[in-house]
């Protein structure tokens, strides 16, 4: 489909993924992962997206523009293990069509 | 031992609503929690947040969500271990059940219902090497007795409420409190960081930001914790105590030794029926379960603990019929002797 941008997503076993994600869903890169199963149910995505667990942390290893981090995120992953300067919460992410070519790595689970 | 009719392991909204339709059928509820307040998730994670798809509640404070469902099944008397986890269970000769929790509580029912959530809420440890060694030598990761800390030197690493909190509270018990934190940016209550400022300005409270503990030292208890600051060398500092406060995440725990079907994280359950697991008279119900079609819905909890009670129902009273109720029409009578019921209509003659 036209409007699904390809993004790469590494696993947190180091597995690179090249998936189709839809941009016309609304989804963010949390529920990405959880639609196409790259990590097991119950270890991402714990909150639902509220930016009140670090779960769906990811690297962008990327220059894409994204969304600006909001406070909630900011303060979740100042209180997140395994953090580095390009981490981000998946479930604060937006799929934009803007995303084409996006490359990202999951976290290491707590 | 405790003894009830359905001993609930959750008391999230799946279990608190649990306690209703089993006092409908005339059936006692225990519910354990390994959080100190019921609610689960609504209260823990985000209990000021709005939901909007629970039926008739256009819009709902998950922690107000919490408080009419503890209300509404207040006259079924439940009971509550709260603040221990529900770490055995042992089949009886009678085919009851006993579930012991970490601190040895026993409770023993016909019928177990698990609403466990995404599991217990346990503490996130930081992730330094050794740091198990220290476990109740000098780190712990919650405050349970403030008095231990009595003249001792703390340090207390986080940025949310319950490290300013504490670190406020200490620093009136401990010899000296130092809290260290990865920015200089806390996310607490307003208050609270004034408060820490203004402790800080006297000298009570040392502030340690942007920061990271990165090491422990001591050769058979804490003695001592490695602090580095961004593009830093590390600064050793004397301590007794350690505590890491960085917020609590779910684990299905000792529930997944229990020898039932787990299948992504969760508790395979017959949903053609009436949720039952592996294991007859052990139930699981809420986002604790997983069936084809499962959706993690409050309101599809709700659903399957008031399929799960008609079940529970025929395991307590074998044989008995059961002939559904409207609660308009019959009322409810509640355990502690109160009855709540349609007013009656008036018949008088028109004259």
């Amino acid at each position: 489909m036209d409007q699904d941008v390809q993004i790469k997503i590494t696993d947190r076993d180091g597995k690179l993924h090249e998936i189709a994600a839809p941009t016309d869903m609304a989804l963010n890169i949390m529920e990405v992962v959880r639609l196409y199963e790259l990590a097991p149910e119950g270890t991402i995505g714990i909150c639902g997206g509220m930016a009140m667990c670090a779960s769906c942390q990811c690297y962008v290893l990327t220059e894409h523009p994204l969304r600006e981090m909001q406070d909630e995120e900011e303060a979740m992953l100042s209180e997140a293990f395994n953090v580095k300067p390009n981490s981000r919460l998946g479930c604060q992410i937006q799929i934009t069509p803007e995303m084409e070519g996006l490359e990202i790595e999951l976290a290491p689970e707590d | 031992m405790i003894t009830t009719d359905i001993l609930i392991i959750g008391a999230g909204p799946t279990g608190l609503f649990t306690v209703f339709e089993a006092g409908l059928l005339k059936l006692k509820c225990h519910l354990i929690d390994a959080l100190p307040q019921a609610g689960g998730q609504c209260s823990e994670l985000y209990p000021k947040k709005p939901i909007y798809d629970i039926p008739a509640y256009p819009e709902i404070l998950a922690g107000d969500l919490t408080e009419k469902l503890l209300e509404q099944s207040k006259q079924f008397e439940p009971g509550f271990t709260l603040g221990e986890r529900a770490e055995t269970i042992e089949k009886q000769a009678d085919g009851s059940f006993v579930v012991t929790t970490n601190k040895g509580t026993q409770h023993k029912a016909a019928v177990v219902a698990i609403a466990g959530g995404l599991g217990s809420f346990e503490p996130r440890k930081p992730l330094l090497e050794n740091i198990e060694f220290y476990e109740d030598k000098g780190v712990a990761y919650m405050i349970k007795d403030p008095e231990v800390y009595r003249n001792k030197k703390v340090v207390i690493s986080g940025g949310g409420d319950s490290a300013l909190d504490w670190a406020i509270f200490l620093s009136d018990v401990a010899s000296e409190v130092t809290l260290i934190h990865r920015r200089n940016e806390f996310r607490g209550a307003l208050d609270s960081v004034d408060k820490v400022q203004e402790l800080k300005n006297k000298g009570l409270i040392t502030l340690i930001t942007p920061a990271e503990v990165t090491g422990l030292i001591g050769e058979t208890k804490l003695e001592a914790i490695q602090v580095t600051k961004p593009g830093e060398s590390p600064v050793t500092i004397e301590t007794d105590c350690f505590i890491p406060l960085f917020g609590l995440s779910p684990k299905l725990g000792p529930i997944a030794q229990w020898g039932l079907e787990i299948e992504k994280n969760a508790i395979k359950v017959n949903n053609a029926l009436d949720y039952q697991t592996n294991i007859p008279g052990i139930f699981a119900i809420g986002d604790v379960n997983t069936y084809p079609g499962k959706l993690k819905l409050i309101l599809c909890g709700f659903h399957e603990a008031t399929l799960m009670c008609q079940a529970a129902y025929q395991i307590i009273n074998p044989g008995k019929r059961y002939v559904l109720k409207y609660t308009t029409v019959s009322g409810i009578d509640g355990f502690d002797g109160t009855r709540k019921e349609a007013p009656k209509a008036v018949v008088k003659s028109i004259n």
